[in-house]
């Protein structure tokens, strides 16, 4: 039997093609941003229950165990303000960027993404829903961290509300940041690498305290998203924070958040189509 | 309603580096033109590495063609792959994204992003669960669910939110006869009252010889034949499927039995001969009289399957039999 191309064949393909140009039909309405963004961030919060519970502990102890262990090497002033801020801004970088980074480049790695590219949801929402869903997360763990820290290093807990500010703020900058490395990172392990990295990176440059680092290093701070929440933070446990100096560091942190979350939805875009 | 004209994809070679070698450039499509109608159920079938799903996925908008067009129910998918999402819902063999979730939320949550509002959302998730008949274990993640289970609640979040086609990979890959029944009763109601249109892609030849309304044969990212699954057996009619199953071994001490040994493709006891009707004839003659019969178990004498279409087609094209 000769192999021979499946038009030329007799009985095939019966269909007479149509040379009359139809009309497109009707397109499904594409889902707007805010609606698939709460859809996303309820099924991601609700992935919280199956999986992520244990790792939020694992971040609550590491960070209660930095404040036990510079407890006996600082004592109080500003070094205490900058373990204690530092400690619980780490758990938001524990769960918002290293976790993140690992979940988004498994996703991709175990081609999920696609699952996403064949629904007509906006690529902003997906990336922010994950990210708002990991940084709240952090809520707990970081109150906890906070309040435990206080009370260790003898500080004034009147402030503390300052973390409704500072947990949103440093968890968009960080978890745009975590999004990004899952993203583009072209293995899942390097994803996983660079998320612990990131995580390091936090731990040194933000637990401990700045005056005494070399210049790299205090440049190094200053390119790390997470400094500014944590240098908000530890401005209000003086007795009189500067109020100005805090708003700015806030909003420093607030336009870090936007640019790392673009770059998260970029690097999203760029990894769901090909 | 879909018309795919030389659509064509290559992989480029891979330089070869330490510890990797090189693989060469790969045709993972090769000039394919297909037509689907509305309202039929579409098939592709092959084997596995013959190009199915990267033909799927440039039909849905997820890889982009070298060349060629892709145009679905008028819209142009190549030039506008967000389109392909307003248009169709599409399963694919991985359900790495719904993992964690429950059967209930994933329905939910994929209805949601398909554009309906909360309350259309959940009213359209109870009826597909309800249809499935998964609603003993809406409350359970797919993670903990068995393989044919987790399809199922993942076929469950492609029909939420209705849609004029549905793309399906291997759709009942791993699923109990009780599910696949219900997927395919699914399909059929969807069928008669909207008309919806399904692509499948499968390599399960006996669901594609019940299911399908026209099949395209893929080998090597080519289509080798595009025909009704009766049109193409036709095609195959002057052959038959002759197994014969041995007891112990074959009794080459007689004459004829050892002269179809050449013939005859053997995988342990078992020996399968396609032939034409009247030498399947005078074998089975042959193996139920006399010394043969003796020395068999089991024979099966069989009109030609898909299986041997594509193997007719495909197969004598790449070991490059000649047939008189």
């Amino acid at each position: 039997m000769s192999v021979v191309p499946a038009e030329v064949l007799p009985g095939s393909t019966r269909a007479v093609t149509q040379t009359v140009p139809r009309a497109a039909a009707e397109l499904a309405p594409r889902a707007r941003l805010w609606p698939s963004l709460v859809a996303v961030y309820r099924a991601q919060l609700s992935r919280a229950r199956v999986a992520r519970i244990p790792l939020l502990f694992v971040a609550t102890f590491q960070s209660v165990g930095i404040l036990i262990m510079m407890r006996g090497v600082v004592d109080g002033g500003r070094e205490a303000e900058a373990v204690v801020a530092g400690s619980a801004v780490l758990v938001v970088a524990f769960v918002a960027l290293n976790l993140l980074a690992q979940y988004f480049g498994q996703l991709r790695s175990s081609g999920g993404l696609d699952h996403y590219a064949t629904l007509p949801v906006p690529p902003a929402a997906v990336v922010l829903g994950a990210a708002g869903a990991y940084a709240s997360f952090t809520v707990p763990g970081t109150l906890v961290t906070a309040v435990f820290g206080c009370v260790l290093f003898g500080l004034p807990l009147t402030h503390l509300w300052i973390l409704a500010a500072v947990i949103p703020l440093a968890g968009a900058a960080l978890s745009g940041l975590g999004a990004a490395f899952g993203l583009l990172a072209p293995r899942p392990e390097l994803a996983t690498v660079l998320g612990q990295l990131g995580m390091s990176a936090a731990l040194l440059l933000g637990v401990l305290p700045p005056d005494r680092m070399p210049e790299a290093v205090r440049f190094a701070r200053d390119l790390l998203p997470s400094t500014y929440g944590v240098e908000a933070f530890a401005r209000t446990f003086r007795a009189s924070p500067d109020w100005a100096f805090v708003l700015a560091d806030l909003a420093v942190c607030a336009g870090v958040g936007v640019v790392s979350l673009a770059v998260a939805t970029w690097a999203y875009r760029r990894a769901a189509v090909r | 309603m879909c018309a795919v004209r030389g659509l064509t994809k290559t992989y480029p070679a891979v330089r070869g580096r330490r510890g990797t070698p090189a693989t060469p450039e790969v045709r993972a499509t090769d000039d394919v033109r297909l037509d689907i109608r509305r309202g039929e159920i579409f098939g592709l079938l092959g084997p596995n590495g013959a190009g199915k799903t990267t033909l799927v996925r440039q039909m849905t908008g997820l890889m982009r063609p070298d060349s060629g067009s892709v145009e679905i129910l008028g819209h142009d998918i190549v030039r506008h792959p967000e389109r392909a999402a307003r248009i169709l819902a599409y399963l694919g063999q991985e359900s790495t994204a719904l993992d964690d979730l429950t059967v209930s939320l994933a329905a939910e949550t994929t209805a949601r992003l398909r554009g309906l509002d909360v309350r259309a959302a959940r009213r359209e998730r109870d009826a597909v669960l309800d249809e499935l008949g998964l609603t003993p274990i809406a409350g359970r993640p797919l993670r903990k669910l068995s393989g044919g289970q987790r399809r199922l609640a993942c076929f469950a979040a492609v029909l939420v939110g209705e849609r004029p086609l549905l793309v399906l990979d291997e759709p009942t890959t791993g699923m109990d006869p009780v599910a696949r029944r219900a997927v395919w009763a699914s399909v059929d109601r969807r069928r008669a009252e909207r008309g919806t249109t399904v692509l499948l892609v499968t390599h399960n030849v006996i669901e594609a010889e019940t299911v399908l309304d026209r099949v395209a044969v893929i080998d090597q990212g080519r289509v080798i034949a595009c025909d009704t699954p009766t049109g193409l057996k036709e095609q195959v009619a002057d052959e038959v499927r002759v197994e014969l199953v041995w007891r112990e071994r074959a009794p080459l001490d007689v004459p004829e039995v050892a002269a179809l040994r050449e013939r005859a493709v053997e995988s342990g006891r078992r020996w399968t001969l396609r032939l034409a009707p009247d030498e399947a004839r005078a074998v089975v003659a042959t193996v139920t009289g006399g010394a043969a019969f003796a020395a068999l178990d089991d024979f099966t004498l069989a009109t030609p399957s898909l299986e041997d279409v594509y193997l007719a087609l495909g197969g004598a094209a790449r070991q490059g039999l000649v047939r008189a």
